[in-house]
């Protein structure tokens, strides 16, 4: 308890947010509130002032669109907020207007005109496997780009890269065992081709929008936030699901829900992954605060690194 | 102007033009069209899906109950539909009926997935072809001449309705949730029924919610879509494509497998009582071995050949009876044929049913004008099945795996027909097939060399200016791909 508070003044510190919003954001969505909370209304004014036309990539490889649907569910500022007042989401497949050449030459034209300077958003896994065939994410002048050849051409020129999900971070399902694909992560690739870029990796199957928006504001605002070995921000993946479960006093005595319909007791027989995952749903809870997985079945741990393969069988005690 | 109705004939028209558009954006995944123009209208099409994760192989060896959350994945848009046909194809190899409560529960989960789905797609990913953004990004850029036919009130109407239903959309993701524990991917729906026993104040909260996005359909989607029919009209004469229509079936109302939205073909003029035996999938045209095509889903293989010369996507190609059949809220409304909305008798006659919007339906507008009534009837259903919801009954029951077995799951996504097959050895998975609502619409051209659902319907698509073919995607999106 005593090294979680140290961690709290340290981020406070280096962050510049006042103590009183740290805490609301560290203590999540106690009172129905998401971290976004911590950065409205005057944080978004601030935005709005200085930051209204920071410029975001988002990316897509193989992925399912969860994340970018996910996100979608931000709570305040609204969605609608954060993409018309807080960035500039210049390129994002699923949302933009535009399409073919006209959507690719967008694309390229910002990443030359704001060298250094605007984000890279990269949702979904990267698959290296048959020289990039498995993911084609556009043409241009006849030619076809993969998704290897865009993450790293557009890496490379980006100020920073956010990995969204665990698929762009880690690999996720597309690497799981049993791929042909030759799936990897953002850093995986960085690494082979020495690509220096930092890069926040903010996993989750999906991402929670809290994590998206408060890792944006932060890296906007103040840097890149603290990470952890994983490379994700430690405000968010910095607590052990399990340490803090609501249920943990259930585990203390002995009660342990016998189904995954049982609304009583700890979940570690049939399965539950909290013990080896590091995330903060516990308090932040999703879809405005309503439910999260263990209230209602299992955690089955998908923001850590091995996803699924490390917590898969999902339903057999760990 | 780039509508169905050229005014004048374009330069040059005389000869072919390829157009290839890539990305296809405003859809979940990846896609290219290619086009063939001559006379300002589109004469051949192509399809191409450009990315593989490869689903069926990551299966391979799991335990069984590990499908319905690894299938999830496959699409953020639509995950309790995977959620569920895997269920219930577990159901059926694990032997388990599950309970009234528990198939009250997947239905209310699916249910509000259905909804929100179905607004995600025509505000956020189909709008933007008839109404103007705000001149900022992500709206700009756009198409030069992009045929947006609004007045400025009506513009600001479809704007505004636009960000409404941003605020719709998370409100049924709550719904999810109350049942399924988050949303995107549930934690809620297993083999055996569902894990969250619905208690009076989660169908309260549910209900308070649902009450609103009732309101926003009546009162905001579906005459909106009614009103686009004005100004798009030529919109209802394109677009027709083979007109054979599929159907699995969705949203059980019994024990028996009768469903809200029925099982059925229709098939050259014909309606067919669906039978899964005559799916069959072809690969001559997409990145899988050779040697693998023609297989029934129950047989199915999946190996991948990125490299095959022959082929130009990593979408297989099924045909039922041999034939192509598009998918999708079209397809189950037209086998179903509810009656129509308000806003539709207002349009087509007092008790008008679906089948009374006759050959308008088969066009690019009509696959919305479907969509946004079969939001109406998923709503209406929603609602009895809050009054059926039993508060504390026991929504699962039991499951052990079974050393060998197999089970077939039959249901609808959002955007269409879904098959889970699931093969049981050793109390593992050896093989699982997966024959989802995209691959139906989107696939490449069959062994016969007859084109998919999707690239036959954009022959006859008008595309008069080839620099701005704005009606190929609106024709791709009305699928919902």
């Amino acid at each position: 308890m005593k090294d979680e508070l140290k961690l709290h003044k340290k981020q406070q510190e280096k962050s510049g947010v006042s103590r009183r919003d740290f805490l609301k954001t560290l203590t999540g969505t106690a009172a129905g509130i998401g971290i976004s909370q911590v950065f409205n209304p005057a944080v978004v004014a601030a935005l709005e002032a200085g930051l209204k036309n920071h410029p975001v990539l988002w990316i897509q490889g193989q992925g399912c669109s969860g994340c970018s649907v996910s996100l979608l569910n931000n709570v305040e500022p609204t969605i609608a907020d954060v993409l018309l007042k807080v960035i500039s989401l210049q390129y994002h497949p699923t949302v933009m207007a535009s399409e073919g050449e006209t959507a690719l030459e967008n694309l390229y034209k910002i990443a030359k005109q704001e060298k250094g300077r605007f984000s890279l958003v990269v949702e979904g896994a990267i698959p290296t496997a048959a020289k990039g065939k498995y993911c084609i994410c556009g043409e241009l002048g006849h030619k076809e780009i993969t998704m290897v050849d865009m993450t790293k051409e557009l890496g490379e020129m980006a100020g920073s890269v956010l990995a969204v999900g665990t698929c762009a971070a880690y690999g996720g399902i597309p690497a799981a065992k049993g791929s042909v694909t030759g799936a990897v992560g953002v850093t995986e690739l960085f690494k082979k081709y020495g690509i220096k870029t930092p890069v926040v990796n903010i996993p989750g199957c999906p991402i929670h929008p809290d994590w998206v928006v408060g890792s944006i504001v932060h890296l906007l605002t103040k840097g890149i936030p603290e990470l952890d070995a994983d490379g994700r921000p430690v405000i968010f993946f910095g607590e052990n699901i399990h340490e803090n479960c609501p249920r943990l006093d259930a585990l203390d005595n002995d009660i342990m829900s016998k189904t995954l319909s049982d609304p009583e007791g700890c979940r570690m027989d049939l399965g539950c992954a909290g013990p080896d995952t590091y995330a903060d749903c516990y308090k932040r809870k999703w879809n405005t605060g309503i439910n999260w997985c263990v209230d209602n079945a299992v955690c089955i741990g998908c923001v850590e690194p091995g996803f699924p393969d490390s917590s898969s069988p999902f339903y057999v005690a760990k | 102007m780039a509508g169905c109705k050229p005014q004048s004939e374009p330069a040059g028209s005389g000869k072919k033009i390829k157009i290839a558009i890539d990305p296809i954006t405003r859809i979940e995944g990846h896609l290219k069209a290619e086009v063939e123009v001559k006379g300002g209208v589109v004469v051949d099409a192509k399809i191409y899906g450009g990315m593989y994760r490869g689903f069926e192989q990551i299966l391979t060896g799991r335990d069984p109950r590990d499908a319905p959350q690894i299938t999830q994945r496959i699409c953020g848009v639509c995950p309790t539909a995977h959620a569920q046909a895997s269920s219930l194809a577990l159901d059926d190899a694990f032997g388990v009926k599950v309970t009234d409560n528990g198939r009250i529960a997947r239905n209310l989960i699916l249910g509000a997935n259905f909804l929100q789905s179905h607004i995600l797609h025509f505000y956020h990913l189909a709008a933007l072809d008839y109404v103007n953004g705000p001149d900022v990004a992500p709206f700009i850029p756009r198409y030069e001449n992009n045929d947006v036919r609004l007045d400025k009130a009506t513009n600001a109407v479809g704007v505004n309705q636009y960000l409404e239903a941003l605020e719709m959309r998370k409100i049924c993701h709550e719904m999810v949730a109350l049942l399924g524990g988050k949303m995107p991917h549930v934690q809620g729906v297993v083999v055996g029924g569902a894990t969250e026993i619905p208690t009076a104040k989660i169908l309260n909260e549910y209900a308070k919610r649902f009450k609103v996005i009732k309101k926003f359909v009546e009162e905001k989607y579906l005459p909106l879509v009614y009103l686009l029919a004005g100004p798009y009209g030529d919109l209802l004469k394109c677009g027709v494509g083979h007109k054979n229509c599929i159907a699995f079936g969705v949203f059980p109302l019994d024990a028996a497998g009768n469903t809200l939205l029925k099982a059925g073909a229709y098939t050259d003029g014909k309606f067919s009582s669906f039978d899964p035996d005559k799916i069959k999938e072809d690969v001559k045209h997409s990145f899988f071995k050779d040697s693998t095509t023609g297989l029934n889903p129950k047989v199915g293989k999946t190996l991948t050949d990125p490299e095959k010369s022959t082929a130009y996507s990593f979408i297989k190609s099924p045909r039922y009876d041999g034939k192509p059949h598009e998918a999708g809220p079209l397809a189950r409304v037209w086998i179903t044929n509810p009656a129509l909305s308000k806003a539709g008798q207002a349009v087509f006659g007092t008790n008008a049913k679906v089948r009374d919007i006759g050959d308008a339906a088969f066009s690019i507008l009509g696959r919305h004008v479907a969509r946004a009534e079969e939001t109406l009837v998923v709503a209406n259903a929603v609602e009895q099945w809050l009054q059926e919801a039993k508060p504390g009954k026991e929504t699962l029951v039991p499951a052990e795996i079974p050393k060998s077995a197999e089970g077939l799951g039959l249901s609808e996504a959002p955007r269409g027909a879904l098959l889970h097959y699931v093969d049981i050895k050793n109390s593992v998975i050896s093989n699982y097939q997966i024959t989802s609502a995209t691959i139906w619409n989107a696939n490449p051209r069959d062994d016969k060399g007859i084109r998919g659902p999707m690239e036959e319907a954009l022959v006859g698509v008008p595309v008069p200016d080839p620099k701005n073919p704005v009606n190929v995607g609106r024709l791709i999106r009305s699928f919902d791909p």
